[in-house]
């Protein structure tokens, strides 16, 4: 009697502890005492800008922390302040954020990441003042007309790793480590191949993804990327490739420990990861410099040239995807790399967006 | 008992346990240095204008409609102490399913909906109903089946959701199913606030909100009102006892978890009836395990689960005008979060009051102390004996 007793008490923790995990992630953000946030009475003729994050908010060294370094940037420019607003864990509550961002007079009101797609439907066209922007999501052709879509081609830019891979690669043999099995993510895969085989016809590829798709954990568990990256190393691959947010920490772990290297997604994560001894396996970084994006919008809306309702993509060719440089391991391969830079933007070569 | 000390009986527990999160969520804020006056002020400032407040009232009550339907399934589960965790799995594969049989017929309205409400039910009956034929048939314990199915149809509606059942076009940054067409949809309430003269914002109140009610009131009387509650409170509470008197406890055992799983069918359906009229990869996730703590907290009985779910509701809002203030909303993750553990140890402490109460009385009426004090022992977990 006693141990079963015993059991369900665990069984009762455990599913507590589970309601608890599904609370904790809603880290704040407009607490970490940032002299530029809130305020939303500040005195006119600044811009006040809204800015609703993906779920995880400011921290997570990558998505969130890149669209607020464009919206800091683009303050220091141009003046104004920013109130800045994270989901609940579940993001249930994305059309309040965007409600209270526009009832606070922000404008223009930035989201960031598509799954604000059908929240921004519902609530930018009772807000036909406010300017709102999406990062990710395109808007042409749902009629939001003051809405404006911030692209990013993240194809291309995996391109570039591939072909960085694949040069780079002593054993013929990389890898792939995608977050969720998402389209969004797929595109970041279909580049990757693509530049990979384009470099080195042949090369052996391997492809994993974390979770499947409508399961967002992919992206915040970096135990499971490591066991996928240490397969990966395990089998023969010398480079593994991460597009898996968070997670990616477990790769560079893994190709730390397995003596291979690995190259880092979105930020420059040379610079962002902060352990010297994982700094040394990250060859470079496919870049998707949200924070170019998001302060060349603020620019263009103080010069009152947004219109809305259009889509701003962001490519190679403007500079808004690339590969980045620190540590200078991809030094030698740079004519290569450049060759391939000039190959897509002239339109050459044409970057699959699906795998 | 009389009423009075039924209903402060009933509500002792949740209140010490509201208190006690509520306490340590102003130490913690006063640790920060932020002033709890002025996070309350902001929590319940439900905004300045009429159409901003009605905005925020829906907003609750929508958030507390799943929440409810997810805590009542949990509840109906524990009132016999079997732990239905799955059921963020059940109500899963209910919606994906149900939207998707929902997109392909052509119905007259009511009865598009009905189908839709049916299926959900039927769905989540099944999948829960899994649980309960491990359980009598190889004394599977519900709690690890149930946990595993939740990975299994986490996978399987995605594989779904990608595969057979996608409705969104190739390349869509979020899949989805097919939409549900306008005959098989929930119109929102808002019709009410024209009535009552007060704002009609935009956002509408769920139409679901009436269905859950019932299906409330109908859960309500189904476990204190027939033959069948009695028996499922009874296995509960003693299942030697409750055999001993001839009910089955296996075949209490598949009943229960059907219903529980019927119920937990409905969880998504709000949303889906009421807003997104499509299952896609980013449907609200997690309500499933949001409901164990609401049913907790709710002690398991259908009106207390409801201001239970109200309550979560009403925290879950605040982060955004508390973000909004520059304070931190993790306020309201550390009050729910508190919440949960404080009511497992309120009920233990107002469960012994209770029970001292009911053995002071019961040694005053002379007669020996009751073997196993009946009233007292509602809360699993805490207080049952052992499985059927």
């Amino acid at each position: 009697m006693r141990r079963v007793r015993g059991m369900k008490a665990a069984a009762l923790l455990l599913a507590g502890s589970m309601a608890l995990a599904a609370c904790a992630s809603d880290e704040d953000s407009s607490s970490s005492g940032s002299g530029s946030s809130g305020g939303s009475s500040a005195s006119s003729g600044d811009l006040q800008i809204g800015l609703a994050y993906d779920t995880g908010g400011r921290g997570d060294k990558s998505f969130n922390d890149s669209a607020y370094a464009g919206v800091e940037a683009a303050i220091k420019d141009l003046g104004g302040n920013v109130t800045e607003l994270t989901p609940n864990a579940d993001a249930s509550n994305r059309v309040d954020l965007l409600t209270q961002l526009a009832d606070d007079g922000n404008n223009p009101v930035i989201a960031v990441g598509f799954a604000f797609a059908d929240a921004l439907a519902e609530v930018a066209p009772q807000y036909p003042d406010t300017q709102f922007a999406v990062v990710d999501s395109s808007v042409e052709g749902t009629g939001l007309d003051n809405v404006t879509g911030l692209l990013f081609a993240a194809n291309e830019g995996s391109f570039l790793g591939g072909v960085a891979a694949a040069l780079k690669s002593e054993s013929g043999h990389i890898g792939f480590v995608g977050g969720v099995e998402s389209p969004l993510i797929q595109e970041f895969e279909a580049g990757y191949v693509a530049g990979a085989q384009a470099a080195k016809p042949g090369i052996v590829i391997d492809r994993q993804y974390i979770s499947p798709n409508g399961d967002f954990s992919g992206f915040s568990d970096p135990a499971k990327g490591k066991i996928l990256a240490q397969g990966m190393f395990q089998s023969g691959a010398d480079i593994v490739y991460h597009a898996a947010g968070g997670s990616g920490q477990g790769v560079f772990e893994a190709a730390s420990e397995a003596g291979g290297r690995a190259i880092g997604v979105d930020s420059d994560q040379y610079e962002t990861v902060g352990d010297p001894a994982l700094q040394a396996v990250i060859m470079t970084s496919v870049l998707k410099r949200v924070d170019n994006a998001i302060q060349g919008y603020l620019t263009d809306y103080s010069e009152g040239s947004i219109s809305g309702g259009t889509d701003e993509v962001n490519d190679l060719e403007s500079g808004g995807v690339g590969l980045s440089t620190s540590g200078g391991q991809i030094d030698d391969i740079k004519t290569q790399i450049d060759d391939y830079t000039q190959k897509i933007v002239s339109g050459d070569i044409e970057v699959p967006t699906t795998p | 008992m009389t009423l009075v000390r039924r209903v402060g009986t009933l509500l002792l527990a949740p209140a010490l346990a509201v208190a006690i999160a509520v306490v340590i969520s102003a130490v913690v804020m006063g640790l920060l240095g932020v002033s709890p006056v002025q996070v309350l002020k902001v929590m319940v400032d439900l905004g300045d204008t009429p159409s901003q407040q009605i905005t925020a009232v829906v907003a609750i009550l929508n958030r507390a409609l799943p929440l409810f339907l997810a805590g009542l399934a949990v509840a109906i589960g524990f009132r016999m102490s079997l732990f239905n965790i799955g059921v963020e799995g059940q109500y899963r594969m209910a919606t994906i399913v149900a939207a998707t049989i929902g997109a392909a017929v052509a119905l007259p309205k009511p009865l598009h909906v009905a189908l839709i409400i049916v299926v959900g039910m039927a769905v989540g009956a099944i999948w829960a109903g899994i649980v309960a034929v491990l359980k009598v048939t190889r004394g599977v314990s519900e709690v690890i089946s149930s946990i595993m199915l939740n990975f299994i149809a986490l996978g399987l509606a995605s594989y779904l959701l990608t595969g057979p059942f996608r409705g969104s076009p190739e390349g869509a940054s979020i899949v989805s199913t097919a939409q549900i067409p306008e005959s098989g949809r929930l119109g929102g309430l808002n019709g009410v606030f024209d009535v009552l003269g007060l704002a009609n914002p935009p956002r509408q109140l769920y139409g679901f909100l009436v269905f859950a009610v019932l299906v409330g009131v109908g859960v309500w009387v189904l476990l204190q009102r027939t033959r069948f509650g009695f028996d499922l409170r009874a296995t509960g509470l003693s299942p030697s006892a409750a055999s001993a008197s001839g009910v089955d406890a296996r075949r209490m055992v598949v009943k229960t978890m059907l219903l529980s799983g019927a119920v937990a069918g409905l969880v998504g359906l709000p949303d889906l009836l009421g807003r997104t009229y499509e299952y896609s990869s980013d449907f609200t996730s997690g309500l499933g395990f949001l409901g164990i703590a609401v049913a907790l907290l709710g002690r398991n009985n259908p009106g207390g689960i409801a201001l239970a779910a109200i309550l979560y509701a009403f925290l879950d809002r605040a982060s955004v005008p508390l973000q909004s203030a520059s304070l931190p909303s993790s306020v309201v993750t550390i009050i729910q979060g508190t919440i949960v553990l404080a009511v497992v140890v309120a009920n233990e402490i107002a469960g012994r009051i209770t029970r001292r109460a009911a053995e002071r009385a019961s040694r005053q009426s002379s007669g020996p102390p009751p073997e196993d004090s009946m009233t007292t022992r509602t809360i699993p977990g805490v207080v049952s004996e052992g499985t059927p």
